[in-house]
């Protein structure tokens, strides 16, 4: 007796539908993606396992670059134009206010202003840059005035103060920094790191296995 | 799906010697084309992931203007965090005089080890009474950014609810160059 035959079938498989799904999924994450712009500070953050995601609005941001010259940006155009029409009044630089408006960062001293904002933008790179002097053993910490500058033109309204510091930076710098920030007694900022898992086992871990909430 | 219909309709009867077309088959092999559609996925969802930074929070106290009014640690629950040059650690518990200097001051290292900071903050939370333990933070003129943040991850890594950045003092500076240069390789 013999067996039926099983009937032969075939091993193509209709790819088409698996297709669509892969290029679905492809325009979604290119849309979403957004594309850090190139950076004139070259900074390589370091690393923490803090989970919440840094502010991208009303941020006020001090640079400290791998040499540590330290730079000042903020994302409020209003606000510059305020700060650059203070300093108009107050020191007489007799700075270019849209020039200053426009101007995606600070890299120098009061004195220096003029020249650095005639610099095209696409020339200003940070390491051709003095950045703003904060060693107070070589004269006065001139971010304590700054953001003496941004409290002020801040007031009655929330800024969000980050300082994005890079790996080889020397404390020094980031002490000058600190300085300044108590100073105008801002006591409250945010360093921006790249995310970096829990380690397995340690008390933060089991906190978070437990569900806990973290103390931020 | 990926095939189109390519028979004729009827089954229309040509005439004696009249040679048939070959039929192609029109289905394409879709398999690079899903490869390279994954493989695009794969790259957009790394750059997503990678690009978002996250901020981490530090609250500074504020500076008090008389020494009465500066807050006290308990000697017991002291905890001093050194940082040096190369990524070196030192560290000690209470108070640092000459005469405990020796056996006091440790040197440590940012490793996961036994001879890691995190074991050491491990073992001295473990034997003190929670509300006593205090680490301070000082680092030397040599340490770099990435060593603040690394030791003030360690924070909330193991977490210590009370923690200072403190200015660092003459004797523990003498005492990390001094160690640093003693034994350079030994601390690394």
């Amino acid at each position: 007796m013999s067996r039926p035959k099983i009937a032969r079938k075939s091993t193509n498989i209709d790819m088409t539908a698996m297709c669509d799904v892969a290029f679905l999924l492809l325009s979604f994450f290119i849309l979403t993606t957004k594309f850090k712009p190139a950076e004139a500070i070259p900074v390589t953050t370091p690393s923490s396992v803090a989970a919440k995601a840094a502010p991208d609005k009303d941020i006020v941001l001090i640079t400290i670059d791998k040499t540590g010259r330290v730079f000042l940006s903020m994302d409020d155009e209003q606000k510059k134009e305020a700060i650059a029409n203070t300093l108009n009044t107050t020191k007489n630089l007799g700075i270019n206010v849209a020039a200053f408006k426009k101007a995606a960062f600070i890299g120098g001293s009061f004195s220096q202003l003029n020249s650095f904002l005639a610099i095209p933008e696409e020339n200003r790179k940070g390491n051709a840059l003095p950045g703003i002097p904060t060693d107070s053993t070589k004269g006065p910490n001139e971010l304590i005035e700054w953001m003496r500058l941004v409290n002020s033109v801040y007031t009655g309204q929330k800024e969000n103060i980050l300082l994005k510091g890079d790996n080889l930076a020397k404390y020094p710098a980031f002490k000058s920094v600190i300085d300044a920030f108590k100073k105008n007694e801002i006591l409250k900022f945010q360093m921006i790191t790249n995310p970096e898992s829990v380690p397995v086992g340690s008390a933060l871990w089991n906190n978070n296995q437990k569900g806990e909430k973290r103390e931020e | 799906m990926a095939e189109m219909d390519t028979s004729s309709g009827g089954g229309h009867k040509k005439g004696p010697g009249v040679k048939k077309a070959k039929k192609l088959s029109t289905r394409v092999d879709l398999t690079p084309m899903v490869d390279l559609g994954f493989l695009l996925i794969t790259f957009f969802i790394f750059t997503t992931t990678m690009s978002q930074p996250t901020a981490m929070r530090l609250f500074l106290p504020k500076d008090a203007d008389k020494p009465q009014d500066q807050n006290k640690a308990k000697e017991s629950g002291a905890f001093t965090i050194l940082l040096g040059r190369d990524n070196n650690v030192f560290y000690y518990e209470g108070i640092l005089d000459n005469s405990n200097a020796a056996t006091n001051f440790k040197s440590s290292n940012f490793g996961s080890g036994d001879e890691g900071i995190r074991a050491a903050i491990l073992r001295k939370k473990a034997s003190t009474v929670e509300k006593d333990l205090v680490i301070v933070i000082k680092p030397t003129e040599e340490c770099t950014y990435k060593n603040v943040v690394d030791i003030l991850d360690e924070m909330s890594v193991n977490v210590i609810k009370r923690y200072a950045l403190v200015d660092v003092s003459d004797i523990e500076t003498q005492l990390v160059k001094k160690t640093e240069e003693s034994a350079p390789g030994a601390v690394k």
